[in-house]
């Protein structure tokens, strides 16, 4: 009989080697007239596990991982295809706590299923949330989402109920969906793993969207950098197409919804939802100044409903379930589970689902183990290039929209980024002016100007020229940015900045030396 | 081996291109996409065309090629090295594997190698954030990358 081995696709895996590894399995099977069938998965998320390859066994999947190449006959040697002892079997994968702790319902599915299956899809509840939707008139949907207390994943924490009753109730017959796939935050990979390990939610999401709106059309906007997210989104548009779950009459219902994939150019302002509309008209992708929300003048200046992946991939299961059952889970207006991004410099790294209100420590220290160099957490950035960075005296504060936002900083994307103490906070405030220079989209002052002028006046700090005026300087800068910039680009540089000058002052003090050139 | 094309090459291609994307809403980003990839880079030459076939103005086809960080106006070296200098990375050491790459191949990221071997260009984030530093070189992409894994994708890159 088969034996099934699963071999994850994402991006991260083939990044590891996971493509040596599929064909070493494949190799040595053939080899030793092994009778074997590979499948390429999704991630599930344990980074530091992959490739994580996965035997299905009568007891259930083991893992065994990191596998690489060099591991594969030794592996076949220990019997790992009935879930041999060998130095990498980790047991069953769903009994990792990493994974078993989680609250996977945005992610149930994604390193489960085979990605370019809809059978498979279908067969672990995909799809029912559609049904659903398509029992119920356009005001219930949106009312079902709403009620769900859903608030925008991209980082804005809006809520998509209201977005979608404000396109619904827009006048015209022209409308559109746009996915912000444009995930350029560093720390952040939610979106591409979700795309590359269980494309066909995105579509399903995508499509109850519409139907609720009344868009037949859809756009799902993401980056050049991620090639194999791009191919795994046309793959599974291309199946759904020919299923009928996209096409004139989505599942026989009558109602249209088509889409496809557009890719940026390299341009991290992109994912600003008006730039990103822009950019997809292909124009340069500059901020646009709201009002117009793009909810009534969107893409094509037609009402549109923009949202993030992970925003449009929770509406099925809220859809399958109800919106009791997703509201239920969280804290506060946050409502849910969000997909943390455990990143950068840390042992157990990768994406943990859960309900709102874990402290940072515990996503920290707890789940992701400390640092990978072994050395103690000094600071940890939250929610990308334009989020604050806490120290440990802040690690009680609990994953939500208020709690972050109460200590001068945001989730984002939900990206945690862990720095160890060898970390230079000046360089980092540094970093974070020079990124928003060179993404800057140019249209406003204080973001395209004030960016250049914070460089210069920490390089001025960092020589040691007049430090306490240097400080001041930059603190105005990040006021004037703040409350005058068009965009978040702007608007939220000064977060980084001025929380390293806050809670790490020691690395803003002159240097030594340079006081002695003087 | 790159072939040398001349006006009338590009101009022909590019008009294929245009037509081929018809039937897109805003088609620019991907029009301009298939030249790079086709080209290389996106040639002058391709500008006006565009503009004509789209009722643009040259003007605002050149805005739209030189706003993006991935279109280029000249071609890249044989290969191409893309370093994530993003936070993540920075926190597993990105920047010193950054200076490594610039002292071997001795130019500053943006730039290309004197004999047209590698070309070195920052990229923020390749969503390989767990695993950093990350890189990717032809489109091939690399995680924990460190020295000794960078010695060796420079000499196979022939430096």
């Amino acid at each position: 009989m088969s034996v099934t081995v699963y071999v994850p696709l994402d991006a991260a895996a083939i990044a590891l080697g996971a493509d040596d590894v599929a064909d070493a399995i494949s190799k040595e099977a053939a080899a030793r007239g092994a009778d074997v069938k590979i499948i390429r998965n999704g991630s599930r998320g344990m980074v530091w596990l992959e490739p994580l390859v996965e035997v299905v066994t009568d007891a259930g999947r083991v893992a065994f991982g990191p596998v690489s190449e060099g591991d594969v006959a030794g592996l076949f040697d220990a019997g790992f295809l009935t879930g041999g002892d060998h130095a990498l079997n980790l047991g069953l994968t769903e009994e990792i706590p990493f994974l078993k702790r989680q609250t996977r319902l945005t992610f149930a599915r994604c390193g489960i299923i085979d990605p370019h299956s809809l059978e498979d899809y279908e067969a672990h509840g995909g799809l029912a949330g559609l049904r659903n939707a398509l029992k119920m008139s356009r005001a219930d949907i949106i009312q079902q989402v709403t009620d769900s207390g859903l608030r925008g994943r991209g980082g804005a924490g809006f809520p998509t109920g209201i977005k979608w009753k404000t396109v619904h109730d827009a006048p015209g017959t022209e409308k559109y969906i746009v996915c912000n796939a444009d995930e350029g935050d560093s720390g952040t990979f939610a979106d591409r793993m979700i795309m590359e390990g269980d494309p066909f939610i995105l579509i399903e999401g995508m499509a109850i969207a519409a139907i609720a709106v009344g868009a037949e059309h859809g756009y799902v906007y993401t980056r050049s950098e991620y090639p194999h997210a791009i191919k795994a989104m046309n793959d599974a548009i291309e199946i759904a197409r020919k299923a009928g779950l996209l096409g004139p009459s989505v599942l026989g219902s009558g109602y249209a919804f088509d889409m496809e994939v557009r890719m940026g150019a390299g341009a991290y302002v992109c994912g600003e939802e008006t730039s990103l509309l822009n950019s997809l008209e292909g124009k340069r992708g500059v901020v646009r100044s709201k009002p117009p929300l793009p909810a009534l003048e969107g893409f094509l200046g037609k009402p549109t409903v923009v949202n993030n992946v992970i925003s449009l991939t929770s509406v099925p299961v809220i859809m399958d379930k109800g919106a009791a059952f997703y509201r239920d889970f969280g804290m506060g207006r946050s409502h849910g589970t969000i997909p943390i991004q455990i990143a950068g410099n840390v042992k157990y790294g990768g994406l943990f689902e859960t309900a709102f209100g874990l402290s940072l420590g515990e996503i920290v220290d707890d789940i992701g183990g400390g640092t990978a160099t072994g050395r103690p957490v000094r600071a940890v950035q939250v929610g990308g290039p334009l989020g604050a960075y806490f120290p440990r005296d802040l690690f009680d504060t609990p994953f939500d929209y208020e709690a972050f936002a109460a200590r001068d900083g945001l989730i984002g994307h939900a990206g945690v980024v862990v720095f160890d103490d060898t970390v230079d906070m000046l360089k980092q405030a540094r970093f974070a002016f020079e990124f928003c220079a060179v993404e800057s989209c140019g249209k406003c002052t204080p973001c395209r100007i004030g960016s250049t002028r914070g460089v210069e006046t920490l390089d001025k700090l960092k020589a040691g020229i007049e430090p306490e005026k240097q400080i001041e300087l930059a603190s105005d800068l990040c006021n004037t940015m703040k409350f005058g910039s068009l965009c978040a680009l702007g608007g939220f540089t000064p977060y980084p900045v001025m929380s390293a000058i806050t809670h790490f002052p020691e690395d803003f003090k002159p240097a030594p030396m340079a006081q002695a050139a003087e | 081996m790159r072939v040398v094309l001349s006006e009338k090459d590009i101009a022909e291609r590019t008009r294929a291109v245009v037509v081929a994307h018809s039937e897109l809403k805003g088609p620019l980003l991907p029009i301009l996409h298939e030249l790079q990839h086709e080209f290389g880079h996106v040639p002058e030459g391709a500008l006006r065309v565009i503009a004509d076939e789209l009722n643009l103005s040259r003007a605002e086809v050149h805005g739209v090629a030189s706003f993006y960080h991935d279109f280029r106006e000249a071609p890249a070296g044989r290969h191409v090295l893309k370093i994530c200098r993003a936070e993540a990375c920075q926190s597993m050491g990105a920047d010193d594997l950054a200076g490594q790459a610039e002292s071997r191949l001795d130019i500053a990221f943006g730039n290309t190698t004197a004999d047209g071997a590698v070309t070195l260009e920052a990229v923020y984030c390749l969503g390989l954030c767990a695993c950093g530093p990350a890189a990717m070189v032809d489109g091939k992409i690399v995680a924990r990358l460190d020295a000794g894994k960078l010695d060796t994708l420079l000499s196979e890159c022939g430096q």
